[in-house]
């Protein structure tokens, strides 16, 4: 009789996990559905008034009377994150080959541990680095030595401190990629006579061409979402920059910065709410694309 | 032997603490097939991978001894090491062709050493496809991607692409292994055409290739030459226990 | 040759770019954890830690940030086991329950990886919209909600590689004793994979404790330490944050000072990963 019951608790226990399991499936599964219509809803009043690309496209943003043109902040988050993979982007791949295919071991076993914390240092530090080693040192070295007198909050102090933000994330997954390709490609390669570098040139990086796309791809829409770091020494000026020295506005600060008025001027928390959703399906669509090219470079291999 | 193509005097060869190679001395003769025999394990593949010093790769390995081929000792000399690999084709297990398209694996190896006149490398080109009886079947279409090819193809393609590169002598590590029946007897025709012009030295475990094509035979077990000969005399009559065991399906 | 010579040239050009660049990066981390020890750490105090703000901390007065150091720690931990509850079975689910339908699993690893990549401010918007929804105001339990959604991809992903490596066998042996799935995934796969699981907990604790973009609508601030899932929060980042933009430099090293809090915090958690890493990592070669 006993073990019976044992046998029933057992089956029932098991039934239990397995529906929170599922229910766990379900709603991760359904997150992104729901962020997206969440912040669809809230920002249905706004469009209701005005269309989407006049919201995209507009110059003006003047919250008090109704008016909410997009386009400094796009901007600014253009500028910020192309600049910020313009120079993560070359360190990036010429450190994952360094690492390799030519460094020593210990190199490696140095430089896995640095990597990884600078992956987890929060947003926030690096915002105070930023603030206390970068936008002192463009405003008191590079500006005067391009001839500029600049506060050195900038588009580049932002896309200097997003760069060093995204490299580990971009390096680790390089490593993985360069490390994943058999070593009979290079073998094929230095039999035929080629030198190490050849091999490097035009057989390794070709092989790891789709990667390398996709983890820039990756890179990018981690660099577009980041928000407090960024927030920290960009100006936060709306006026479209026209150069790298000037103040910007990106959209992730845009939203931090005004949420206290948020609720008090109308239309104002689903203008907030639209420059979300924006920030929202742009990061998506880059992480979906990148993630399929690695997914069908993979078939193909 | 006169005239060895390769000899390989007192070779030992580590990988970290284990010892791999011990003591091989061996003569490869010129222009003929050479193969190299013994069960799974025994050091057969470091053995050719060590007569074009792709061992370097690994940096854990310590080599010591004498491989002269051709009056050079490939261990000690001042040449850059690109040049002597030069004189190597490599087949491999499986085929690794070049991300590139078909053309470009085959002119790869021209383009490195600086030739870069079309027409000479699309004469090339033809020429080491047809060589491999590769040309009818992807005349047409050259600039498709290697990739695209059967394995069976692929794997002649990796051939060409090693003759390209106009060799002295061909390495093959088990090259049919990943191939069908019909793949591998074309492999095993070219290799049998190809010694007319080429020293070959080929890894393989099975033996009824062996006998099949060999034209001398190295037999080895757990890293040390047990038998070398010309073939005829070492499946006819061979004279070590190991040998006679291996041979009678004893051990693989 | 001269041909020969540009190649070495080129490669030799290359060869000193790649060094260069393997310094600059680590030189960025010393010289971040450089500057926040350097300007932060005169300003720790004892006094610092342990006591909440008093009146006029905001002028430069007596207190500490205590508020933010407890705060942050009910959130994060209240966080990183609400995402273990969720995450874990999940996780488990993808490996032991669905192993039979790899395609699936596929397609939940791909969009939890589409997860992992949503900023964090989104997850702070769309929690600010339900707070308002729900009518609750900005509050622990809000911003516990939030940084959970958050977590929950990185929590599920880490777990899932580590349960992957577990060999089929295992599995097998496992129901062929005649345990039930929900025996196997908890008594077999986490007791395997224990050092791994506790990693990615690790991992989740450290995003969540650092993170200030999700929690800046959710959690507002107070200068208490909170009592009730309902009363608003001080966070260490949001501490920082806040401090940082005083004009008054007491203030402003008060942030430096919490920086240093929160770096210490973030680099303790990371060693303990790596430890806990190694540990799981030897025990892998058994199989």
């Amino acid at each position: 009789m006993k073990f019976r019951r044992i046998q029933i608790g057992r089956h029932l226990r098991d039934k239990i996990h397995g529906s929170w399991m599922v229910i766990s499936l379900a709603l991760v599964m359904t997150t992104p559905v729901f962020l997206l219509v969440g912040l669809s809803v809230k920002s249905w009043l706004l469009l209701e008034e005005n269309s989407i690309f006049t919201l995209l496209f507009s110059k003006e943003w003047k919250p008090l009377s109704g008016q909410f043109g997009f386009y400094p902040f796009i901007i600014s988050s253009v500028w910020v994150t192309v600049v910020a993979l313009l120079i993560s982007a070359p360190i990036c791949l010429l450190t994952s080959i360094h690492l390799t295919q030519y460094a020593k071991k210990w190199v490696l076993k140095i430089m896995h541990p640095i990597i990884d914390i600078l992956a987890g240092i929060p947003s926030v530090i690096y915002g105070v680095w930023g603030i206390l080693v970068v936008v002192p040192f463009i405003s008191n070295y590079l500006g005067p030595f391009m001839g500029k007198s600049v506060s050195g909050y900038s588009i580049l102090a932002g896309a200097i401190v997003l760069s060093i933000m995204i490299i580990p994330f971009i390096l680790n997954i390089l490593i993985e990629i360069f490390r994943n390709i058999p070593t009979e490609l290079s073998e094929a390669s230095l039999s035929l006579g080629a030198s190490k570098w050849q091999t490097i040139k035009f057989v390794l990086v070709r092989r790891a061409m789709p990667g390398i796309i996709s983890a820039l791809g990756l890179g990018m829409s981690r660099a577009f979402g980041e928000t407090i770091a960024v927030l920290m020494v960009v100006g936060n000026v709306t006026k479209i920059p026209t150069g790298l020295f000037q103040p910007g506005y990106p959209l992730p600060a845009l939203i931090a910065n005004n949420y206290g008025e948020m609720l008090s001027i109308p239309l104002y928390d689903s203008a907030l709410m639209l420059a979300a959703l924006i920030l929202f399906v742009v990061v998506m669509l880059f992480n979906f694309a990148s993630r399929l090219v690695i997914i069908e470079s993979e078939k193909h291999a | 032997m006169e005239n060895p193509k390769i000899a390989i005097s007192n070779l030992d060869l580590f990988i970290g603490k284990q010892h791999i190679l011990k003591n091989i001395n061996a003569e490869i003769p010129s222009k003929k097939i050479t193969v190299i025999l013994g069960p799974s394990g025994c050091g057969k593949t470091t053995l050719l991978k060590s007569l074009n010093r792709l061992t370097d790769l690994n940096p854990d390995v310590k080599v010591s001894g004498s491989i002269v081929i051709d009056d050079e000792d490939i261990l000690t000399t001042k040449r850059d090491i690109t040049d002597i690999r030069k004189k190597m084709g490599l087949l491999a297990q499986r085929p690794y062709p070049l991300p590139m398209n078909i053309y470009n694996n085959i002119a790869y190896g021209l383009r490195i050493s600086g030739r870069k006149n079309k027409r000479f490398l699309d004469k090339r080109v033809e020429h080491y496809l047809r060589q491999v009886n590769l040309w009818e079947e992807v005349k047409d279409r050259l600039h498709d991607p290697a990739a695209a090819l059967s394995i069976g193809q692929q794997q002649r393609l990796c051939l060409a692409r090693g003759l390209a590169v106009d060799p002295d002598i061909i390495l093959a590590d088990e090259p049919t292994s990943a191939l069908d029946p019909i793949s591998s007897q074309t492999i095993e025709e070219k290799f049998i055409e190809l010694k007319s012009n080429y020293t070959i030295i080929l890894v393989t475990h099975i033996l009824r290739q062996a006998r099949r094509i060999a034209d001398h035979v190295i037999f080895m077990y757990l890293g040390e030459i047990i038998e070398q000969g010309p073939a005829a005399q070492i499946f006819e009559n061979p004279q070590e226990e190991k040998t006679k065991s291996y041979f009678q399906g004893m051990f693989y | 040759m001269p041909e020969m010579n540009l190649k070495k040239i080129e490669e030799g050009l290359f060869r000193v770019l790649m060094f260069c660049s393997t310094v600059i990066i680590a030189t960025a981390l010393f010289l971040i954890i450089f500057s926040i020890l350097y300007k932060g750490l005169p300003s720790v105090s004892w006094e610092m830690l342990t006591s909440t703000p008093k009146g006029g901390f905001y002028f430069g007065k007596g207190g500490g940030v205590l508020n933010a150091i407890i705060g942050s720690l009910y959130l994060s931990l209240g966080a990183t086991i609400l995402a273990l509850i969720i995450g874990l079975p999940l996780a488990l689910y993808m490996n032991v329950h669905l192993i039979k339908h790899q395609k699936l699993v596929n397609g939940i690893r791909f969009m939890l990886d589409l997860l992992w990549g949503v900023p964090s401010i989104v997850y702070g918007a769309f929690g600010f919209t339900i707070m308002i929804f729900f009518g609750i105001r900005a509050s622990l339990l809000a911003g516990i909600f939030t940084v959970t959604l958050f977590i929950i991809p990185i929590m599920v992903r880490s777990m899932d590689e580590v349960l992957k490596s577990v060999p089929r066998g295992l599995l097998e042996s496992s129901l062929s004793l005649g345990s039930t799935k929900a025996e196997t995934s908890y008594r077999v796969y986490v007791k395997q994979c224990i050092p791994g699981v506790i990693t990615a907990v690790l991992l989740s604790f450290g995003r969540a404790i650092g993170d200030a973009a999700s929690i800046l609508f959710t959690t507002g601030y107070t200068d208490y330490i909170p009592t009730a899932l309902n009363q608003p929060t001080a966070t260490l980042p949001l501490a920082i944050f806040f401090q940082l933009s005083s004009p008054i430099v007491e203030v402003q090293n008060r942030a430096y000072a919490s920086a240093v809090v929160l770096v210490t915090i973030i680099l303790i958690i990371s060693i303990l990963a790596r430890v806990f890493s190694a540990k799981f990592h030897k025990n892998k070669i058994n199989f």
